[in-house]
C-alpha cells in the first residue's frame, strides 16, 4: 500500500528532472521518506473517518464507550454484525438537523457574498496602489490573521451587545433611541464571519488583480468603453479565478463554523457545526454526532472537493490552451 | 477606474477600519479602570495585574505554548517530507490518496476532524492501551495532523519555484541524495521552513475546536479557558490578554518580515556576485 520504490521505473518518464535526485535515493531511503508522513496521515487522518463511519451505525448506550459494538461474538461461536440506522433515521426525521444544514448553507452563502462585495474593491485598491505602500497594505490585511481568532470574535461581543459600544455610540449620536438588537441574531453571525475571513477573500483576489494586464483596460477605454462597462467586460471576467478561490476559502470554513455562531449567534442561530458540538458535548450521543459528521461529509465536503478538482482541471486545460 | 478613484479609497478606508477598529477598541478597554468593558472609567493597569495572578490562565498559556512548539516542530518535519514527496518524487503507488490526504484537512470542517481524531484515540486506547487518557499528547498529535497540511503546501510551493538545476549539478558531481538535501535543498528552502513552522505554531496556539475534542479533563489550553470565560460574559481581563497576544503577534511578524527581507537581499547579492564573477571569467 505504501508502495515505496515500486513505481520507480515509471518515473523515468516524469518530466521533472530533479526526479533524478530522488531516484538515486534508492528504494530504501525514498520509501522511508514516503512511508513516515503516509503512515501518519493514514493513522490520524484517514482511519479516524472510518471509525466515525462505523460509530454512526452503532446505537447510543449508557456506558463507556457510549455506543454499542458493531461486531460481537455471540456465545463465542458466531460473529454478529449489528448495524443500526437509528441515528440516520433520527437525523433525517428531525426537522432540526435539516433546518440546521440549510441554515448553514444560507449563512455561509451570504457571508461569502458580503465578504466578496467588501473584499473586491479592497483588493482592487491595493493592487492599484503605489508599489511603495502595496506591501504595507497587504501586511495590514494579513496581520489580523496572526492574532487569535477567538479573541477577534470576542471583540465583537463588546461592540454589538445591547449596551455595547455600537449602540452607545448610535444613541449618543442621536441616530437611534433604543438599542438595536444585533448580538445573538444571525446579523451578528454575518458580521463575525465576514470579519474573520475577509483576509482569505482579499489575498487571492489581489494576486489575480495584480497580475492583470492594464493595457487591456486601456484598450477598452480607447475604443470608447465606459469605465464601469470596461470593469464588467474586462476586469471582472479576468479576475474570475481569484473570485472563485476567495469564495471557496470563505465559504468552506464558514459552513462548518462553530465558534462564531456559538459566541455571536445566541441560542436561536442554527448551524450544523453547533449541532454536532451539542450532540457530542452536551448530549454525549456519539453515534448521533458521528451520523451528523458523515452527513456533513457526504452533503458538504464531497461536493466541495469535487468542485475543486473540477476547477483544477479547468485551470490546467486553460493553461494548456493558453 | 483610475489610481486614485474616491470609491476605491473609501472602500479601503472602510475595510481597514472594519478590520482594525474592533482590535483597537479591545486594546483601549484593556486599560479601563471600570469592570464594565463598554464604559470608560479612567486609565488603569489593574486588569494586567489580575491577569498575571490568574493561575488557571497562566497554566493554560504554558500548556498551549508547549503544545504549539511541539506540534509545530513535528508538523514542519512531516510537512517538509510531504512537500518533498509532492514536489520532487514524481509518481508512486498511492500518490493520489496521499495528495488527497494532504489537501483534505483544509476543506474539512473542524468539528468533523476533531470528532474523528477523538474517536480514533478512544478506539486505539481500547485496542492497545495507548494513549492512556487524553491530554497534551493527544492534542499535539491532532494539531500536528492539521498543521502538517499547511506546512506541506508552503514547502511544496517553495520547492516548485526553486531552480532544481543546482540539485542536479550536485548529483552529477557525485553527491549522495541525503547530502544534496542537507547541503543544497534545505538551505534554499529554509525561509519556507521558518514560515511553515510559524504558521503551524500560530494555528496550534489558536485552535479551539479540534483541541476541545482531543483534550482530556485535566489539560486545558489557553483558547479553551478563554472560550469558557467568554461564554460567561465579557471581562476586561480577557481584553488585557488579547492586548498582549496582539502585541506579541505584531512583534513576531515585524521581526520575521525583517529577517526574511534581509535574507532575500543577501541571496540576491550573492547571486549578483556569482553572476559578476562568471562574467569576469
Amino acid at each position: 500500500m505504501l508502495g515505496g520504490g515500486g513505481g520507480a521505473p515509471k518515473e523515468r518518464r516524469h518530466p521533472n528532472s530533479a526526479g533524478a535526485a530522488t531516484r538515486r535515493l534508492g528504494v530504501g531511503g525514498r520509501g522511508l521518506v514516503i512511508a513516515v508522513p503516509y503512515f501518519w496521515l493514514l493513522l490520524f487522518f484517514l482511519a479516524p473517518f472510518l471509525i466515525v463511519l462505523k460509530i454512526s451505525f452503532a446505537e447510543f448506550q449508557v456506558g463507556v464507550p457510549p455506543y454499542t459494538p458493531l461486531v460481537e461474538w455471540v456465545d463465542d461461536q458466531y460473529l454478529q454484525i449489528r448495524m443500526s440506522f437509528a441515528s440516520y433515521f433520527y437525523l433525517f426525521g428531525d426537522e432540526l438537523y435539516v433546518a440546521a444544514y440549510f441554515n448553514s448553507l444560507k449563512i455561509a452563502f451570504f457571508s461569502t457574498l458580503f465578504a466578496l462585495l467588501l473584499g473586491y474593491p479592497m483588493a482592487y485598491g491595493i493592487a492599484r496602489a503605489d508599489k511603495s505602500i502595496r506591501n504595507l497594505l497587504l501586511l495590514a490585511v494579513v496581520l489580523p490573521f496572526w492574532t487569535s481568532f477567538l479573541i477577534r470574535v470576542y471583540a465583537w461581543i463588546g461592540i454589538l451587545k445591547n449596551n455595547g459600544l455600537l449602540n452607545n455610540f448610535l444613541m449618543w449620536a442621536g441616530v437611534i433611541n433604543e438599542p438595536l438588537e444585533i448580538l445573538n441574531t444571525e446579523m451578528a453571525v454575518y458580521i463575525g464571519i465576514v470579519y474573520a475571513y475577509l483576509p482569505f477573500m482579499i489575498l487571492p483576489l489581489y494576486s489575480t488583480l495584480e497580475k492583470m494586464d492594464m493595457s487591456l483596460l486601456e484598450a477598452a477605454m480607447d475604443l470608447g468603453c465606459r469605465p464601469w462597462k470596461a470593469f464588467l467586460k474586462v476586469t471582472l471576467p479576468l479576475s474570475m479565478p481569484g473570485i472563485v478561490a476567495g469564495c471557496m476559502l470563505v465559504f468552506i470554513p464558514a459552513v462548518g463554523e462553530f465558534v462564531i455562531p456559538d459566541l455571536l449567534g445566541g441560542a436561536d442561530t442554527l448551524m450544523i457545526g453547533k449541532v454536532l458540538w451539542a450532540e457530542f458535548f452536551n448530549n454525549r450521543d456519539w453515534p448521533a454526532a458521528s451520523a451528523v459528521a458523515v452527513a456533513m461529509l457526504v452533503f458538504l465536503v464531497v461536493p466541495i472537493m469535487l468542485f475543486q478538482s473540477y476547477q483544477a482541471r479547468q485551470e490546467a486545460k486553460a493553461k494548456e490552451q493558453g | 477606474m483610475t489610481n486614485r478613484s474616491p470609491f476605491l479609497i473609501s472602500a479601503l478606508a472602510f475595510g481597514f477600519a472594519f478590520l482594525y477598529v474592533p482590535i483597537l477598541l479591545l486594546i483601549v478597554f484593556s486599560f479601563n479602570e471600570s469592570k464594565l468593558v463598554t464604559v470608560w472609567g479612567g486609565f488603569s493597569f489593574k486588569w494586567y495585574g489580575e491577569l498575571f495572578q490568574d493561575e488557571q490562565l497562566l497554566g493554560a498559556a504554558k500548556v498551549s505554548l508547549l503544545i504549539a512548539a511541539m506540534s509545530a516542530t513535528l508538523a514542519t518535519l512531516l510537512g517538509t517530507m510531504a512537500g518533498l514527496i509532492m514536489a520532487r518524487f514524481g509518481r508512486f503507488k498511492g500518490r493520489t490518496l496521499f495528495s488527497g490526504m494532504i489537501t483534505a484537512p483544509m476543506v474539512m470542517p473542524e468539528v468533523i476532524t476533531g470528532l474523528a481524531i477523538l474517536l480514533m484515540f478512544v478506539v486505539l486506547e481500547e485496542l492497545t492501551g495507548w494513549p492512556d487518557g487524553r491530554g497534551i499528547t493527544t492534542i499535539t498529535i491532532a494539531h500536528t495532523t492539521f498543521a502538517m497540511a499547511y506546512v506541506t503546501i508552503v514547502i511544496q510551493s517553495r520547492l516548485s519555484q526553486m531552480d532544481d538545476s543546482v540539485e542536479e549539478a550536485a548529483m552529477d558531481l557525485g553527491a549522495r541524495p541525503l547530502k544534496v538535501f542537507f547541503l543544497i535543498t534545505l538551505p534554499i528552502i529554509a525561509p519556507a521552513l521558518v514560515s511553515g513552522w510559524l504558521l503551524a505554531f500560530t494555528l496550534s496556539l489558536d485552535d479551539l475546536v479540534t483541541t476541545s475534542f482531543a483534550a482530556g479533563p485535566s489539560s486545558s489550553t489557553l483558547p479553551m479557558v478563554v472560550f469558557s470565560s467568554v461564554r460567561l460574559g465579557v471581562t476586561p481581563k480577557i481584553n488585557a490578554l488579547a492586548t498582549i497576544l496582539v502585541v506579541l503577534a505584531t512583534m513576531a511578524i515585524v521581526v520575521a518580515g525583517y529577517i526574511m527581507h534581509r535574507q532575500e537581499q543577501q541571496r540576491k547579492r550573492a547571486m549578483q556576485r556569482a553572476l559578476a564573477e562568471q562574467d569576469a571569467m
